[in-house]
């Protein structure tokens, strides 16, 4: 019954040096400072190419930051994801955080059901259990049967996300990235994405957000955090 | 000396230094191949002209020289050496293999027991035992320098698995001593037994191949198998047909063109002794009775 | 995974490589932990494949160090290592899948005998139990078992990969080599060799350090990426870090050259 956040960001600040348009320097975002505590929802808000998509890739660690820090919760000690070697960002990734891209990036020949119970058994489900995780989430989100055999590459653009959705919720860890999960899921299946998110947050998940559509933020998000506040100078 | 203008023995004495250098540091590390400066001989190779550089080296006038070809004695490899060695040395020959001190062979052991003070000499073609499996020569010292022979068993494993059951009947490769892997020249593997614990000494020569190597009196010699596939020699469904004898390696001799056949003692001298001794097998001629041994040479 | 305290499984420092003149490569130092899989991505001559011949001991280096945790716990300089003991690491704790399979396997011996060639160099002596588990790897690798006695010289290229694979994960090691093991493959072909190595990693807790100049075989197989240019380390993170936040110039322009979206 930790009273201290999941996740805290603090100053932190984000551009790209694009060298093969002459150097040039994109600024993303700059001084972004909020925290999240378990079993909250923080949805971020803005325009799109504000950073919200940045912020997410920096606390998971494909973005790296220029300035700031980004403290982790993992278990009694506070990690830096913005300045943790690699293996230290793997084991939060394994343990602590689970990240839900817009994409479905597998590796080709691997089974829908495989994938799914994969990711469950990568947080440390035994093997039974991560099947039956697997069959769940993908019978939620209206996936077919007949498809569970099959690799997602040939399926349509809205089953792949579904597939992608149910691994990404098939892990349990105390933070949860969400990035446009919900994008191109029809009103049924974004319905069963807002009872994931709102089973999670109960067991004191705490979750980031981006979510296009106001249906889903209206009923996920405790909080909508406008990151213009954290915008960039603009500086070549 | 029988023929003027050649050393004692065809070899000069600086050669048969050389040589038995070699030989003794075969003895001292049994079963490791020793380059040695092989001369050429009056013979082609593959007649054994690395047996006769050893027998050739070792040989005194007081030796009584045997040599068998396939186990007998009287085949053109065999009399030719035999003959060889009576101009060049003038040396006692026989075809009695327990009168002989140095026994030259080409692929038999012969059946009688090999007594503490006798010689076999091997004739050998090829003395790498890996040579199937790995053909680079540098590559095969050091497997063996290494003590590194899984390659060996490698080899057994295809035979069993194309054949059931390992396959290689002759040249069946041994471990000398605990140590090194050997080569037992194209003996049956029949004959494979006969070399762990002889009390005689048992030396190779490779004349191609330049490569001396030797077992000493009383060394174990292990061959090689699997523990589920353990080593086992030829088995013999019938006696040798002149002379009854069970338990030896036989050859099939054809009779007609007819399919008539029969099986006969490869070891001659052996054959021929038990006869002599009035044994007799299924196809033996009425009253037949032993040939003669070959009358010695020289002196 | 507490494991900071961890001990790397391989430690490399400095690590130089000089042919006469030319660099091979320089100053490389990195840490490999246990079930970790390292890319080592560039292009022909950035070094990468004298990289691995050095990390393999394959190769000595001009200066450097090169140290292994053993299976006893104790952590070893190679460079100090004497050839048996090197042998015997390099097919008990190691494997080296290598980019021709005609290098990595004995073409002619059976599928089944280059996958116990291993285990009767380590004393394997029962027939039986080498052929059953000869059999059940070719199984893991998705070779039909009729092919047992086969030689590799019937194989298609992705087969006689595969076998390579079951040939050096024989003796469950713990750090495996790749040298660009899907180039010249077809992408079908590429992508079930993909599948079953990662597969395999995971499953056995491999640690890998695999080289290849496909980023996608990269970002498939890899926790982390080097890129190697010149000779030089210039860049060194998280796969996905490398890939879709390049810092260097090089690097991205090899991500912008090769991967699409």
């Amino acid at each position: 019954m930790s009273t201290q956040p999941v996740v805290v960001l603090d100053d932190v600040s984000k551009s790209f040096t694009l060298h093969l348009q002459g150097g040039a320097r994109i600024g993303v975002v700059a001084g972004v400072s909020f925290a999240v505590e378990a079993g909250e929802c923080v949805v971020l808000g803005g325009p799109s190419g504000a950073g919200k998509s940045s912020i997410l890739k920096m606390i998971y660690g494909t973005y790296r930051c220029d300035r700031g820090h980004i403290r982790l919760r993992d278990g009694d000690d506070a990690v830096d994801v913005a300045a943790a070697q690699p293996r230290r960002v793997l084991a939060l990734r394994r343990s602590v955080m689970g990240y839900v891209s817009q994409f479905l990036r597998v590796i080709p020949r691997v089974p829908t059901i495989e994938i799914v119970a994969d990711a469950a058994r990568d947080s440390g489900l035994d093997g039974d259990a991560a099947m039956m995780r697997a069959r769940d989430l993908l019978t939620r989100l209206n996936v077919p049967e007949r498809l569970w055999a099959l690799p997602p590459a040939t399926f349509s653009g809205g089953e792949q996300q579904r597939v992608n959705v149910a691994r990404g919720f098939a892990a349990e860890r105390p933070l949860l990235l969400l990035d446009e999960p919900t994008a191109s899921l029809d009103a049924a299946n974004r319905k069963v994405v807002i009872d994931l998110v709102n089973e999670r947050k109960r067991r004191g998940v705490a979750m980031i957000g981006i979510f296009h559509d106001e249906d889903v933020r209206d009923a996920v998000a405790d909080r909508i955090l406008d990151i213009r506040a954290f915008a960039a100078p603009h500086a070549a | 000396m029988s023929t003027t203008g050649y050393n004692f023995a065809y070899l000069d004495e600086q050669t048969k230094r050389m040589i038995r250098r070699a030989i003794l540091k075969a003895i001292a590390i049994p079963g490791y191949q020793v380059p040695f400066a092989s001369r050429e001989m009056p013979m082609p190779y593959g007649w054994g002209t690395g047996g006769v550089q050893v027998t050739a080296a070792i040989i005194g006038h007081d030796d009584v020289l045997k040599v068998i070809d396939q186990g007998s004695d009287d085949t053109t490899n065999a009399v030719s050496i035999r003959k060889f060695f009576a101009k060049t040395a003038g040396v006692a020959t026989t075809t009695r293999t327990r009168e002989a001190t140095i026994i030259q062979t080409r692929h038999r052991i012969p059946e009688a027991p090999l007594r503490e003070g006798q010689i076999i000499v091997y004739q050998v073609p090829i003395p790498e035992p890996l040579r199937f499996l790995e053909p680079r020569e540098t590559e095969t010292r050091r497997l063996h320098a290494l003590n590194d022979y899984g390659l060996m068993h490698v080899k057994l494993y295809e035979d069993i698995a194309r054949h059931g059951h390992i396959a290689t009947t002759y040249a069946y490769p041994v471990q000398v001593a605990g140590r090194y892997v050997m080569d037992p020249s194209p003996i049956p593997k029949f004959d494979n037994p006969k070399m762990h614990m002889s009390p005689a000494l048992q030396l190779f020569g490779a004349g191609r191949e330049k490569r001396i190597y030797a077992v000493p009196p009383h060394t174990p010699v292990k061959s090689l198998d699997f523990d589920d596939h353990p080593f086992a020699v030829q088995h013999f469904d019938k006696p040798c047909a002149l002379c009854g004898a069970e338990r030896v390696y036989l050859d099939e001799v054809v009779l007609d063109d007819r399919g008539g056949r029969m099986f006969v003692c490869s070891d001659t001298d052996y054959c021929e002794e038990r006869r002599a001794q009035g044994h007799a097998g299924a196809m033996a001629p009425d009253g037949a009775r032993a040939q003669p041994g070959e009358a010695g040479h020289g002196r | 995974m507490a494991a900071d305290d961890d001990l790397p499984l391989l430690s490399v420092r400095g690590l130089t490589k000089y042919y006469g003149d030319r660099l091979g490569c320089a100053d490389v130092s990195f840490d490999l932990f246990e079930g970790e899989v390292l890319a080592i991505v560039g292009e022909s001559g950035s070094g990468k494949s004298t990289l691995l011949s050095l990390l393999a001991s394959e190769l000595a280096a001009t200066s450097g160090a090169v140290r292994y945790r053993f299976r006893d716990g104790v952590t070893r300089d190679l460079a100090a290592l004497d050839e048996a003991e090197r042998r015997h690491l390099l097919r008990t704790d190691w494997g080296f899948v290598r980019q021709d399979a005609r290098e990595g396997l004995r073409m002619g011996v059976s599928a089944g005998g280059n996958v116990g060639e291993r285990l009767m160099a380590v004393g394997a002596r029962h027939y039986g139990d080498i052929r059953a588990t000869a059999l059940d790897w070719l199984g893991r690798v998705e070779i039909d078992a009729a092919r047992v006695d086969d030689t590799p010289h019937g194989f298609s290229g992705g087969m006689r990969q595969r076998l390579q694979v079951a040939r050096n994960l024989v003796t469950g090691p713990r750090l495996v080599f790749m040298d660009e093991p899907t180039s010249g493959l077809d992408v079908s072909v590429q992508a079930r060799l993909l599948d079953l190595v990662r597969s395999l990693v995971r499953d056995m807790g491999l640690a890998v350090i695999i080289v290849t100049h496909d980023l996608a075989v990269a970002r498939l197989l890899s926790h982390r990426i080097m890129v190697m240019r010149r000779g030089f380390v210039i860049e060194h993170g998280l796969a996905d870090q490398v890939l879709d936040d390049p810092r260097e110039a090089y690097t991205q322009l090899l991500v912008s050259s090769v991967l699409a979206a």
